[in-house]
């Protein structure tokens, strides 16, 4: 098997299982202030039951990302050794500064927040809850300058032998690719937050138990997540995107399924690319919207896969097209049944109205996959480039490490996180059928619960 | 000298990561032969719990900082290193998931599926990194390019073309095992009262003398393989206090550990570990990746050493950032100072 290959789905199969867990973390964190923050104000001990109830969900989310997160900083010296040592000079700097200024902010502080309710005062455990989502928030963005560096590679100058130096430590973290890409993935975490949280809520009340926390977490999760999913789109996305039409043309053009330059170019809400005829299939087009979005004005040129050589084009390209209009299809349908739920709320119908309560408890997992996509179209996106137009992705993988070694450890991978995955329902279900209402107490600890 | 800086900055944070992620790792190695019923189980694991993961955390940043002071030798070492890495990143997984799951269902079976599972990944995490450690400091069959790719076991000779695992790394292994093990048990002393605390002193006595019998070993073994370790002690001969302080540090861990001051063993035990690691660094130094082959292929400081900008401004933000380190783990240590019990919150 080819080596190049293998070493992508390593990469790629390590991260995508590792991301279920931080993108459900990190939104959660800032629900869990929010839920702590009105509880100390208000004195609420149910909003502190609330708490500690997603605190739960949290632990076992935070234990698998730390899990399956220690392998993604490992894996950029043993699979893409080549790679490490070209650019380690300039995304070496983010990546270990994640480690000295996240990661140990959030193991401290979420060690108190989970063990310290009893020996802190409300306002100190309120200060560790704001903390551990500081500290996951650090973390995500020093990531995406990592990986905003890949995909728009500024402050940099060749330095000995063909490796790159950092010029500017500044530029670097100000990379404006970061900056309009971090808001978009901080909102994503928090729709997958809001998307939880509100499916448990649904689920509580069309269950009829727990009714008194289902309207508390549908009335934080419908909140929170109306927000998101307009800000998601407008304004972050639609910056996102003029970005990536402007400096990384030949990707709009195959995520839009673009392979003619056209005036005027349309939308396109379905179809199938059929790279050999380089047309696209069963088309559904909505004219002169694209040459809009991405220009300001209906008649604008957009350029297609037709000004680009062949060797430069994204690969695998229907996927990179497939991993996009999922994201876009989603992210429209979030805006619909958030804007929905949100409006009920507002006519104080939400808690008793199942037509919207169902889809508010089936949606959980379309975030996961919506999230998963988008980043498959950012990273499909930037091929055949690991770092655009500097270095192809062909040249940066470990060169001694062979095929086999990398199948075997792919295999075990592959195996480990199966097991993982299977307990990490089963953990999961077991809380939620558990339950917030027969958590124990403040003086009775938190950790212990379900042990006992 | 900016370079020396760097050097000595990822040595100290890896020996920060042995030192601290150390003793939750020889608690796990020893934690089925000392705790015998569920409650002092549960007792072995609160003492760690709140920690563990924060202890962890040095070793992600090591790495990350390897990375961005090295990228050279990150990139040879980890690629070159890919079987037993991986391993490691198993046994870590599989760890983390033992300490944290184990509390959440209380059937007998599945508890003590994840003892076995602690213990088993622990022991052999331990005997990985002392055997990583060892072939660092034996050396790798460099290529020209600065790659190379060592796999598990060859011979299990030391020479031009040797496995991860050989009589030297082995022994590098079971060193690592029982330093941390006596490790592991002088903080669970500082942690526990009565049957588990007599247990855990009994231990240090037990494998004291395996310990000084296997510390002296390996530094007899690694003048013999590697006799260029001793170039910078000859050359300063004031680096000599630094064995010295590993035989005067292993004496003052046993006679406090018999006094039952359990505190200062623990400490002796810290000193103990700290001064091998900075021994080995000093053997090494300026070379942080030997080569077996010819030492001009060694990957130096010099050789490694990413540019001058990054140094500068990683030198300001590294300080600053891990003297807030410092602070956390000052404040968690505090807040879970003492005793453990089962009365407060935990596993």
């Amino acid at each position: 098997m080819d080596a190049l290959l293998l070493h992508r789905i390593h990469f790629g199969f390590t991260i995508t299982f590792h991301y279920i867990f931080p993108q459900l973390t990190m939104g959660l964190a800032l629900l869990i202030v929010v839920l702590k923050t009105i509880a100390w104000r208000r004195n609420d001990e149910m909003y502190n039951q609330a708490a500690r109830f997603w605190a739960k969900i949290f632990g076992i989310n935070f234990v698998m990302g730390v899990v399956t997160g220690i392998p993604m900083e490992f894996q950029f010296g043993t699979n893409w050794s080549h790679f490490s040592r070209v650019t380690g000079g300039v995304i070496g700097q983010p990546l270990a500064m994640e480690g000295v200024f996240s990661f140990f902010l959030e193991s401290a502080f979420l060690g108190l927040f989970l063990f310290g309710e009893k020996r802190l005062s409300a306002s100190a455990h309120w200060a560790s809850a704001v903390m551990v989502w500081l500290g996951s928030w650090i973390s995500g963005f020093f990531i995406i300058v990592t990986d905003a560096w890949m995909q728009h590679p500024v402050a940099y100058r060749m330095g000995q032998n063909g490796t790159f130096e950092i010029t500017s430590f500044w530029k670097l973290l100000t990379n404006p690719w970061a900056l309009l890409q971090y808001p978009h993935n901080m909102c994503a975490t928090v729709i997958t937050g809001a998307f939880v949280m509100s499916a448990v809520g649904a689920f509580y009340l069309l269950e009829r138990r727990n009714e008194e926390f289902g309207r508390i977490f549908l009335k934080v999760g419908v909140i929170a997540g109306v927000i998101s999913c307009i800000v998601i789109i407008f304004p972050t996305g639609d910056l996102h995107g003029k970005y990536v039409a402007k400096t990384q043309p030949a990707s709009m053009a195959a995520m839009e399924g673009l392979f003619h330059t056209e005036k005027g170019a349309g939308i396109v809400l379905m179809g199938q690319p059929n790279e050999e005829k380089q047309t696209l299939d069963n088309p559904l087009v909505v004219n002169n919207v694209l040459s809009f979005l991405i220009y300001g004005t209906t008649s604008a040129e957009v350029t297609g896969l037709d000004k680009f050589p062949k060797d430069q084009w994204p690969a695998p390209l229907p996927l990179l097209y497939y991993g996009y209009h999922i994201m876009a299809g989603l992210g429209t349908y979030f805006v619909v049944v958030m804007g929905l739920a949100a409006f009920l709320l507002w006519r104080g119908k939400l808690y008793t109205t199942r037509w919207i309560l169902w889809p508010l408890m089936l949606s959980f997992p379309l975030p996961y996959i919506a999230t998963t996509a988008g980043w498959m179209t950012a990273e499909i996106g930037r091929q055949p480039w690991v770092v655009y137009q500097l270095m192809r992705t062909s040249e940066g993988y470990s060169h001694h490490v062979s095929a086999s070694n990398a199948l075997f450890t792919l295999l075990g991978f592959a195996g480990l996180y199966t097991v993982l995955g299977i307990l990490f329902v089963v953990l999961i279900y077991r809380e939620i059928a558990h339950g917030p209402a027969h958590m124990k107490k403040f003086e009775e600890g938190l950790h212990t619960v379900s042990g006992a | 000298m900016m370079g020396t800086i760097w050097f000595w900055i990822v040595g100290a944070m890896l020996t920060a990561y042995v030192v601290l992620d150390g003793f939750d790792i020889g608690v796990g190695a020893l934690h089925l032969l000392l705790a015998r019923t569920e409650d002092e189980k549960r007792l072995v694991l609160r003492s760690i719990g709140p920690v563990w993961d924060g202890n962890e955390v040095w070793l992600i940043a090591g790495g990350g900082t390897l990375y961005f002071a090295f990228p050279l030798v990150y990139a040879a070492s980890f690629s070159g290193f890919y079987l037993p890495l991986m391993i490691v990143l198993w046994l870590l997984i599989l760890r983390g998931l033992s300490i944290e799951l184990r509390g959440h269902i209380g059937m007998g079976v599945w508890r003590a599926f994840f003892d076995g599972l602690f213990a088993l990944s622990s022991v052999l995490l331990a005997v990985f990194y002392g055997a990583a450690l060892a072939n660092v400091i034996r050396g790798v069959p460099l290529e020209a390019d600065s790659y190379f790719f060592l796999p598990l076991w060859t011979n299990w000779r030391v020479g031009p073309s040797p496995g991860i695992l050989d009589w030297y790394t082995v022994t590098g292994g079971v060193l690592a095992l029982i330093a941390l093990a006596v490790h592991g048990a002088a903080y669970l002393a500082v942690k526990t009262i009565g049957d588990l605390q007599q247990r855990a002193r009994r231990t240090i006595s037990v494998l004291w003398i395996p310990l000084i019998a296997i510390t002296a070993l390996s530094l007899i073994a690694t003048m013999a393989i590697r006799p260029q370790t001793l170039d910078n002690y000859k050359a300063f001969p004031i680096a000599f206090l630094i064995p010295a302080g590993v035989i005067a540090s292993l004496i003052a861990l046993l006679l406090f550990s018999r006094r039952g001051n359990d505190r200062r063993a623990f400490t002796a035990s810290c000193v103990y570990l700290a001064l091998m690691m900075i021994g080995a660094a000093a053997g090494l130094y300026p070379a942080l990746l030997p080569s077996i082959i010819d030492p001009k292929d060694d990957l130096t400081i010099a050789r490694s050493i990413t540019g001058h900008h990054a140094q500068a401004v990683g030198l300001a933000w590294w300080t600053f950032g891990i003297a807030l380190a410092i602070m956390y783990f000052v404040i968690i240590y505090r807040m879970f100072r003492g005793k453990v019990d089962l009365e407060s919150e935990g596993y």
